[in-house]
Parts: structure tokens; C-alpha cells; sequence
């Protein structure tokens, strides 16, 4: 390491601070550098999030592997047409939420808060869905851990087969924190609608539009492996 | 030219650094410069470890004899339990990145602050809301599952755990911007020419801690969050009265706090090859093995965790496979501990504080690696599994590796952080007495284990009883140590000797390019990085010689400086000419 400074590069840092664009912040060098670091950071946080949610499907491969016949029976309860809905209208909002960033790019304005306005009405609509699922689990009893208690016809038969509780418990903390990451990306995108119609956006920088696109996109990814292992296997 | 400008935009003619530069208590509190960042960490883990270490001395008090004790059982189990967690999750785990990456970090690769200076703030505050977090868990009742909370145990207690394992779910975000943080800051932000090759490796050390922290910790974190819904819903993944399974709780236990330990260990392998290549004059031998190496303990770290359970009942076959695979960390350790040796071989060793503490790291983690290996080994493992052999090695790594490199660290980053000098034949004494301590308290704990004592035993049978003593004895010397390191620093505070730019004529950035207190924006101009970290034989600016250009060389440097002893004065920063 050095102890020289090269009068060159120190000019053209000087030179770039003086008019440097008001979303460079002071430490990059360049706008460059700071959409690449924040993008970066980014894709680390997504990897954060896969470890969160893969010690919850390691609990659910051990307890399925020990009794698949309780997880067959537990999972066919599950309304499957309701899920796959729930995943086509998630796969739409993650095709609105890069349109979002493909109409930042052209400085389209308004079709860009239109997007992110659409994501957030599926985004919305996952919730509403997910709460009517959750709602007719919870009239028959079917409840995680304890409480659970099932009634009703279709149901009974469950509180019979040891092990059912444990899927459930399972689906409703993999499904809740799932939601949970849902409501966040919510009000994300939200504020990020609130910004582009505030016009703090431009093909110059989106970085914010861009970073919200991805945990979208990881939140989306999350569901379609929670699909088929929770509703369909 | 712009140390000039700095110094007139000051009133007075002190030159402008990032310690009197924005001083209001909201100014700090608001701050987004890593380098006060770092001394937040360090005065909230000071503290920490003040507390978590009189909880040791209380337990050492009441182990000193069988028939002496100075607290209930019960009390008993909630110390060393909040001994355990406090060092290990609210101390060890943040301590060497959070404080001296922090601080060291963006100086070593040349760049005005971390990549994401807020993140780094929310990271602080994150870690302090973990701490009140466990504040409350003291407050609302007993904590006594030590530091692993197994369940069933854990998840049939009360609110303290929920509170507890909260708090270790909140600082586990800490962990994860600093560790998100510091790989994107050494990716996009070092200095031109600081190619990977020259990173110095200390930031190596850095990047391999922080690819566990990012790669480890969300599982903490879930597991914590399962183990809270496990009390408050009963939701049976856990706890074998409802269907769940203890032995997954451990697999996931483990899975972070295996890695964890390299979490401790790893910053503190980059802390020693900076100690042992500047107190040595020499270049480091191997610096591709050393760093490399840091990576694959990274790596290795994550496929050994079932070695925590040879008697859980997991099966035989996977406790072998877990055996073998713990045996192939002693190969990266071991070509660290050899590269640092052959570093002093034939170089000028320069016994000041850091060194020695580096030489005691030399040591003691040998001893907690070897002995790690021992307990690696199946068969070992079944007869020393939980006694006090085991809280010998893992003192010996933690405490023994993590923390003396941590303070050997202190001291030699400490004029730069603080201006000042630290009283060197008290350093000298209190390296000694910790030393000494150390291996007193610690060594009769491997004895002790090796002969059959039990590790969390409130009562213990007479022939224990003389090496409990010896250790209790050790402990207090151990302590004693410490506490003169407290008392000099804060000493040094007010009335230490002013430090020069570089004290130890070291040849990495934070000591050539930046001044003797640092800038607010840490320097002056961006610097062109044309040699590696260690090369001394090309640093003329550290030891005299012409340099070129801008070289900061202090005009002074004759040939014969070039081959000065190390205490040749190195080269005086531009801002103290014009101050």
C-alpha cells in the first residue's frame, strides 16, 4: 500500500465532487459505484433471507420424510385451487414490478407508478386470498400448535393421525412469515410508487425501484417452492 | 495543499479530525462516520464485557471451594447462563469486526467510509435494542438454560427466554449488516491500485467473517423465532411432549454457532498478521496461504456442526463423517500458525505490547486448537463431552484466540484511534499478568475435565477441590490484568504522550496516509496503492528514504534510518507542519 497519491487521480476526484449528481453520496466515486454496491448489498440481504426461510423448509423435509402419511392426509385439506390462484396472481405482480423498473429506464413517468400501483393491488390481493384460506382453516379448528382442534366434517378425522399438527404448525409459520415479507414488500413498493409520482426517479437513477424489484422477485421465488411442498405434494 | 485548507477552515490551529469535528452528544449519536461508529461498539462492548466477566469471577468465587459459596444454585445456573450468552452473542460475536473492522476497515483499503454508512448506524442501534432486549429478559424472571438454550428445557421456561432469544434474533441483524456491509465495502470501494493481492489481511480476515456472519446468522435467527413460537404457541417442531424434536433444535443450534466460533476467530487470525508482520519488520511468508486459508475455515466451518453432538443420539455414520471433517480445520489453522512463525524467522522482532500480546496468541491458541482436534475425535469426545475440558478449549480459543487478539488489536490501533500512547511497561505488565492468568485459570480446566469434572456443576467432590482453587487464583490474576489495562487506557485518555502519524512504522494505509488523528473523511487525497501491505522493503516513506512525489517521508530519511531500529520516528504528517 501506498504512500504515493497520484496528483492525477486526486484532480479528477476534486473535479467530480464539484458537480457531482445530488443522489451521489459523498464516500462513491462514482454513481457506477454506488449502484453496484447497493445492488450488491442487495443480492447478499436476498441470500440472508434464503437461510431464513431454509432452516424452516429443513424442519419441513425431517418431519415429512418421518411421516409422510400425515403430511399426505394434512396437505390434501389444503384448497389447491385457491393456492395456485394465489401464484399466478403473485408471478403477474412480479411481471408488473419489472415492467416498473423497464418504464424508470425509458423515463416513463407515470407507467411506472402504474405498475407499481398494480403490484400493489396483487400484492393486496394475495393477502385478501391467503386470509380467506387461513380464515376457513381456522373455523374448522385448525389451528398451529396447541389450539389445534379440529371440527367439522373433512376435518375431524385429522385429530386422529399424530403429526398433523406438526404440518400445520409448519404451514402456518412458513405461509406467516412468508406474509409478513409480503406486507413489507407492500409498503415498499408503495413508498416507491409515493417517490416515481414525486418524480425522484430518472433513467439516471432508479437504484431504490431496482433493489424493491429484487426482494419482490425473492419474495415471489419463496412462494412458488412453499407452493407445490405445502398444497400439492 | 488541503491539510492547509482543513487547518484554516478550523478557528484554532489545530488541524481538523474526525474527534473534534461534529462533537455534540446528537452529532455522535446521529453519526454516520464509521470511525466514531466503531468507538460506540466499543464503549456498548466494553461494558458488556465488564459485566459478563464479574459473572465469570462470581462463578470462579463460588467454585473456589466445596464448601464456599456465595450464591444459591439457582443463582448459580442464571450466572454462568448469562455469562455464556453475553460474551459469546452480545461481546464476541460483534467485538473484532464492529469495533476494529469498523475502525480499520475502510482506512486499510483506502476508501472515505464503509458502503453503506446508515446501514452501519442502524446496525449499532439494532445491537443496542438486542441489549435492552436482554435487559428485560434479567428483569421479567430466571434465566438459567446456558447459553445454548436445548430444549426440551428452554422451551419449558418462562418469559426470560422469550425475551432472551428475542434479544438474540434482534442483535443476529447486527451482525448481518455488518457482515453485508463490510463484503460490499471491500468488493466496490477500495483504493485504485488495491488489487486483492494487496488487501492487507486483516481484511481478508474480515471477508471471511463476514461471508459467515451473512451466511450463518439468518438461521440463528430462525431458530430463535421457533424456539419463541414454541413457547407462546406450542407449536411442537422442538419439544418431544408435543411430537417435535430436540436433537433438530441442536442441528440448527449448531449450524450457526459452529460457524460462530469462526465469526470470533477468523477477525481475530487477520488481527495477528498484522501484529506479527509490522513487529517483525519482516513480509509476510505465505500472504496467499494466510488469506486463502481464512476462506476456507469460512467454508470447512459450515459442515462441521454435528460435532457439537456425538452423544445427542444423531447416527454413527454422520458423527464420523462430522469427525473427519473437523480434523481438516486443523489444516488451514495450522498453515496460519506456521506462516506466522516463519514470518519472525530471521525478522526484527520488536517486543511492544501488541507483539507480545501476539506471541500469547501464538500460544494459547495452539494449545485450544490442539485441543480442539482432541475433541474432534469420536471416541475422545464421548469421555470429555460436557466437562471441564471442553470449557478449557473453548476458553482457549475464545478467550485465549478471540480476546487476546482483540486487545493486542487495541493496543496497537490505539493511537490512531484516540491520538494518544498508552504507558508501555504497563501494557508490558498487564500482557503479563493476563498471560499468566489466563493459563493458570484455564489449563486446570482441562485437568480438571480430563479427570472427570462436569462443566455447569454447582457442587463438586473433594479431590476437585485443589484445582478449583488454583483456577479461582488464576482468574484473579487474569482479572487483575485487565482491569490495568482499563485503568491505562482511560489514563491515556487525558494525559497519554501525543502519538505520532506512525508509531510502529507499520506500512499499511491507516498508519502511512492518514494523519496521526484521522480525518473526518480519513484522508486527505485518495492514494494510489503500488506495493502490497507488508512490503517494507519498498515503504521509503516509513523508514526515510526519497519517495517520490508526494511521498510523506519526513525529509530526515538517510540510508541509515532505512535500517534504523524500529524505533526510528516515522514519517510526520503534513498537518502537524502547519499546526
Amino acid at each position: 500500500m501506498s504512500t504515493e497519491t497520484a496528483p492525477a487521480t486526486t484532480e479528477s476526484v476534486e473535479t467530480e465532487h464539484d458537480h457531482h449528481p445530488p443522489h451521489l453520496q459523498h464516500h462513491f466515486v462514482s454513481s457506477e459505484q454506488q449502484f453496484d454496491s447497493a445492488k450488491l448489498g442487495m443480492w447478499l440481504f436476498l441470500i440472508t433471507e434464503i437461510l431464513l426461510f431454509s432452516a424452516l423448509f429443513v424442519a419441513y423435509a425431517v418431519y415429512r420424510n418421518w411421516n409422510p402419511m400425515a403430511f399426505a392426509e394434512a396437505s390434501s385439506t389444503l384448497d389447491w385451487v385457491l393456492g395456485s390462484v394465489n401464484t399466478i396472481v403473485l408471478l403477474t405482480s412480479s411481471l408488473t414490478v419489472a415492467l416498473s423498473i423497464h418504464f424508470i429506464q425509458k423515463n416513463d413517468k407515470q407507467k411506472t407508478v402504474i405498475s407499481l400501483l398494480s403490484t400493489l393491488v396483487l400484492a393486496g390481493g394475495f393477502l385478501v386470498i391467503k386470509y380467506f384460506e387461513y380464515m376457513a382453516k381456522f373455523e374448522h379448528g385448525i389451528y398451529p400448535g396447541e389450539a389445534f382442534a379440529p371440527t367439522g366434517s373433512g376435518y375431524e378425522y385429522l385429530a386422529a393421525i399424530p403429526y398433523v399438527p406438526q404440518f400445520f404448525s409448519i404451514y402456518f409459520v412458513m405461509t406467516g412469515i412468508h406474509g409478513v415479507h409480503v406486507v413489507i414488500g407492500m409498503g415498499l413498493i408503495g413508498w416507491m410508487a409515493w417517490r416515481a409520482h414525486r418524480g425522484d426517479f430518472s433513467d439516471e437513477w432508479y437504484t431504490p425501484v431496482e433493489l424493491t424489484g429484487l426482494y419482490w422477485h425473492i419474495v415471489d421465488i419463496i412462494w412458488i417452492f412453499l407452493f407445490p411442498l405445502l398444497y400439492l405434494v | 495543499m488541503e491539510a492547509a485548507a482543513h487547518a484554516a477552515s478550523q478557528t484554532d490551529a489545530e488541524p481538523r479530525t474526525y474527534l473534534n469535528h461534529e462533537t455534540s452528544l446528537w452529532e455522535w449519536l446521529t453519526t454516520k462516520d464509521h470511525k466514531k461508529i466503531g468507538i460506540m461498539y466499543l464503549i456498548s462492548l466494553a461494558v458488556v464485557f465488564l459485566v459478563a466477566g464479574l459473572l465469570a469471577m462470581a462463578v470462579r468465587l463460588e467454585l473456589m471451594s466445596p464448601d464456599f459459596s456465595i450464591m444459591s444454585a439457582s443463582q448459580y445456573n442464571q450466572t454462568f447462563t448469562m455469562h455464556g450468552i453475553m460474551m459469546v452473542f452480545l461481546f464476541i460475536v460483534p467485538s473484532i469486526p464492529a469495533i476494529l473492522g469498523n475502525f480499520v476497515l475502510p482506512l486499510q483499503i483506502g476508501a472515505k467510509d464503509v458502503a453503506f454508512p446508515r446501514l452501519n448506524l442502524a446496525s449499532w442501534y439494532v445491537y443496542i435494542a438486542g441489549g435492552a432486549l436482554t435487559v428485560t429478559a434479567l428483569l421479567v424472571g430466571e434465566l438459567s438454560t446456558g447459553w445454548t438454550f436445548y430444549t426440551p428445557y428452554s422451551s419449558q421456561q418462562g418469559t426470560a427466554v422469550i425475551f432472551m432469544t428475542g434479544a438474540i434474533f434482534v442483535s443476529g441483524f447486527a451482525s448481518i449488516f455488518t457482515g453485508l456491509n463490510f463484503i460490499v465495502t471491500i468488493h466496490k470501494m477500495r483504493a485504485p491500485g488495491m488489487t486483492w493481492n494487496r488487501l492487507p489481511l486483516f481484511v481478508w480476515g474480515l471477508y471471511a467473517t463476514s461471508i459467515v456472519q451473512v451466511l450463518a446468522t439468518p438461521v440463528v435467527g430462525i431458530t430463535m423465532l421457533l424456539l419463541i413460537l414454541e413457547q407462546t404457541l406450542q407449536i411442537g417442531i422442538f419439544d418431544p411432549a408435543l411430537g417435535g424434536d430436540p436433537i433438530l433444535f441442536q442441528h440448527f443450534f449448531w449450524f450457526y454457532s459452529h460457524p460462530a466460533v469462526y465469526i470470533m476467530i477468523l477477525p481475530a487470525f487477520g488481527i495477528l498478521s498484522e501484529l506479527i508482520a509490522t513487529f517483525s519488520r519482516q513480509r509476510i511468508f505465505g500472504y496467499r496461504a494466510i488469506a486463502l486459508s481464512s476462506v476456507a475455515i469460512a467454508m470447512l466451518g459450515f459442515l462441521v456442526w454435528g460435532h457439537h453432538m456425538f452423544v445427542s443420539g444423531q447416527s454413527a455414520i454422520s458423527s464420523i463423517v462430522f469427525s473427519l471433517i473437523t480434523y481438516l480445520i486443523g489444516i488451514p489453522s495450522g498453515i496460519k500458525i506456521f506462516n506466522w512463525i516463519a514470518t519472525m524467522y530471521k525478522g526484527s522482532v520488536w517486543l511492544q505490547t501488541p507483539m507480545l500480546y501476539a506471541l500469547s496468541f501464538l500460544f494459547l491458541f495452539t494449545i485450544g486448537g490442539l485441543t480442539g482436534i482432541m475433541v474432534g475425535v469420536l471416541g475422545v469426545d464421548v469421555h470429555l463431552h460436557d466437562t471441564y475440558f471442553v470449557v478449557g478449549h473453548f476458553h482457549y480459543v475464545m478467550m485465549g484466540g478471540s480476546v487476546i487478539a482483540l486487545l493486542g488489536g487495541m493496543h496497537y490501533w490505539w493511537p490512531k484511534i484516540t491520538g494518544r500512547m498508552y504507558n508501555e511497561t504497563l501494557g508490558k505488565i498487564a500482557a503479563g499478568l493476563v498471560f499468566v492468568g489466563f493459563n493458570v485459570t484455564f489449563f486446570t480446566q482441562l485437568v480438571l475435565g480430563s479427570q472427570g469434572m462436569p462443566r455447569r456443576y454447582y457442587e463438586y467432590v473433594d479431590r476437585f477441590a485443589e484445582l478449583h482453587m488454583i483456577s479461582t487464583i488464576g482468574s484473579f490474576i487474569l482479572a487483575s490484568g485487565l482491569f490495568l489495562v482499563l485503568g491505562y487506557a482511560l489514563h491515556s485518555l487525558f494525559y497519554g504522550k501525543k502519538a505520532p502519524q506512525n508509531p510502529w512504522a507499520a506500512a499499511t494505509l491507516e498508519w502511512t496516509n492518514v494523519a496521526a488523528i484521522p480525518d473526518p473523511h480519513n484522508f486527505t487525497s485518495t492514494p494510489l496503492v503500488t506495493r502490497g501491505p507488508y512490503d517494507f522493503h519498498k515503504a521509503d516513506e516509513v523508514f526515510g528514504g526519497s519517495g517520490d512525489g508526494q511521498a510523506r517521508g519526513d525529509g530526515a530519511g538517510s540510508d541509515a534510518s532505512r535500517l534504523a531500529p524500529p524505533e526510528a520516528a516515522p514519517s510526520a504528517p503534513k498537518e502537524d507542519a502547519s499546526a
